[in-house]
């Protein structure tokens, strides 16, 4: 359990976001969907952030600059230095036949790496599905080449094919809920707030088989399969009509507040 | 002697860390299991940070007989941090535990129903069991001094100060950011008023003292020892720096020789000898114009 520290490469903005470059040294990335905790110069907590991509010589983190920690992060200059401790938690089970990439806002960070490393093991890029509230928040779409994209009041899940697909999902907890409704077998990587990442801090516990569960040490990335319950199911219930809003149909608008702003331990703030 | 504060590390997710440590001290158990706080459990402020748990736990007859088992076998001293809501279960939990260090919290801010007072429960403990038992205190009161003699009297072993300070965030909307409103209050916020509390209950009684609040460096943890704890415990630290141990074991020793210290228990209560050449130097009168000022500074 060692922290590691890398420096600034570079960033650039992608519509609202940051893609923060880091000098990744021998640092290895770990599975799509697991994450790092990104020490935010200045704050007293890191940001649990997951990978966006990884190259021979850097890797790289979208972020949402939405409050103190992440603009800090986004401010970064080249050859500043920062801690990373990572990768952590379980990513995405790669082990699948159809897959198909169904990301939201934010959630889009982790894909990108995911789509590298389906198209690596598999023939080719997988198909994907994007939302977003904005077109400005679109232009993140660039980090997925090929894939479909829709801004609201179109939500993504309208953009679900008919033929059964191996889901494999990141973004607001409203789509999350809906995605895990339509799809039971989805995988769904969730966030929460953490202080540490590693199991220490019990923040971000969240219900699964009935019991309260560290989502930094069972998650992000959930397979529900109609075996337990949701993040938010009732023992720890916070979301209300919102999910309802979104779920099947997937027509009603959700609320802006929350759609695309936070998503699957890619881009907490707190 | 480095420990971990009560709720601040899993040393059955980090083995590692708690082997960086000299004896892990669990998060506190309760007799029947907790859930815990309903999200969002964790804040960020400017100095510290914000978190309501709530004591989540399997519980004291699972931890018994599945968590504590494997704790044992990491090699690490533990210490087991009790909890309950009337001193009947604190004394329960205590007498069936052997072989730990025994850390009473007696102040957790994140639990609405008022346990019975501290000396009460550190009585009843004393009745049930021969190990050794610290009393975790909360900086939260006037007269912290007058709660350490009340539970040295009481039986207590051994003092653990401090616990985290009820505290408040808002977010842009004005609604509390924590599910629960209030939580526990961590971080280098606290640490001067850890120091205060160190620094008056180690005046007041002759009991070990486990310091800790806000520490993040060697020379944060000799102002403790200096104050007058002969241990001390990391918190906030470890949730972003895991490896926080060795690095501050390496400063406290540094520190220390830099003061041409033999050791960094030389300093301590350091900070009190001066007080008390100051009072020889004073005379009566001054000794008693001191204790007056503690009581209202405590």
């Amino acid at each position: 359990m060692r922290r590691r520290l890398l420096s600034v490469a570079g960033s650039e903005p992608v519509g609202p976001y940051t893609l923060l470059r880091l000098e990744r040294g021998d640092l290895e990335p770990g599975e799509p969907g697991q994450f790092f905790m990104l020490e935010a110069p200045g704050r007293v907590l890191p940001r649990p952030m997951s990978l966006c991509l990884a190259t021979r010589s850097e890797l790289a983190f979208l972020i949402d600059p939405i409050g103190p920690g992440t603009r800090t992060l986004c401010e970064l200059e080249p050859g500043a230095e920062l801690h990373l401790l990572g990768p952590l938690g379980n990513g995405f089970d790669l082990a699948v036949e159809r897959p198909l990439l169904v990301g939201g806002g934010i959630g889009i960070a982790p894909l990108p790496f995911l789509s590298l490393r389906l198209a690596r093991i598999g023939s080719g890029r997988p198909p994907a599905i994007l939302g977003f509230r904005s077109e400005w928040h679109a232009e993140a779409a660039a980090l997925l080449p090929g894939a479909e994209v829709c801004i609201e009041p179109v939500l993504v899940t309208a953009l679900l094919p008919e033929e059964p697909h191996d889901v494999l999902a990141c973004g607001p907890e409203p789509m999350l809920e809906a995605l895990r409704l339509l799809v039971p077998s989805a995988q769904l990587a969730w966030e929460a707030p953490m202080a540490c990442g590693y199991g220490a801090c019990y923040g971000c516990a969240v219900e699964l088989d009935g019991e309260l569960k560290r989502l930094c040490v069972e998650g992000p990335v959930l397979r529900h399969g109609g075996t337990h319950g949701s993040p938010m199911s009732p023992l720890l219930l916070r979301t209300g009509p919102a999910s309802r809003a979104w779920a099947p149909a997937g027509q009603s608008p959700a609320p802006p507040a929350t759609v695309g702003s936070r998503a699957g331990a890619t881009s907490s703030d707190l | 002697m480095l420990l971990n504060a009560s709720g601040c590390l899993d040393a059955l997710t980090a083995p590692g860390v708690a082997r960086s440590l000299d004896g892990f001290v669990t998060k506190t158990i309760t007799p029947e299991p907790r859930e815990g706080n309903p999200p969002v459990r964790i804040a960020e402020t400017e100095a510290g940070m914000l978190n309501s748990i709530g004591l989540a736990n399997p519980g004291r007859e699972r931890f018994l007989a599945e968590v504590l088992p494997r704790l044992c076998e990491l090699g690490v001293p533990l210490w087991v941090s009790v909890g309950g809501f009337s001193a009947a279960d604190y004394a329960e939990t205590c007498a069936r535990l052997e072989g730990v260090t025994i850390e009473l919290n007696l102040s957790c801010p994140n639990v609405d129903e008022a346990p019975e007072g501290a000396a009460e429960i550190v009585a009843a403990c004393r009745e049930a069991t021969e190990l050794p038992l610290y009393a975790k205190l909360s900086p939260a009161t006037w007269n912290l001094a007058e709660h350490a003699r009340a539970v040295e009297s009481a039986g207590a072993d051994g003092l653990s100060l401090v616990n985290t300070l009820r505290g408040l965030t808002l977010e842009k909307d004005l609604r509390p950011t924590l599910g629960t409103g209030t939580g526990g209050y961590s971080g280098p916020a606290l640490k001067p008023v850890a120091l205060a509390a160190v620094y008056a209950c180690a005046a007041a009684v002759e009991l070990p003292i486990v310091g800790m609040g806000g520490v993040r460096t060697g020379l944060d943890a000799l102002e403790l020892i200096a104050a007058g704890a002969s241990s001390v415990a990391l918190g906030t630290i470890l949730f972003s720096e895991p490896e926080a141990p060795a690095r501050i074991r390496a400063e406290l020793a540094a520190e220390a020789a830099s003061r041409n210290l033999a050791h960094p228990l030389a300093a301590h209560r350091m900070a009190l000898r001066s007080l008390a050449r100051l009072v020889a130097e004073a005379g009566n009168g001054f000794e008693k114009r001191l204790q007056i000022g503690e009581k209202h500074s405590a």
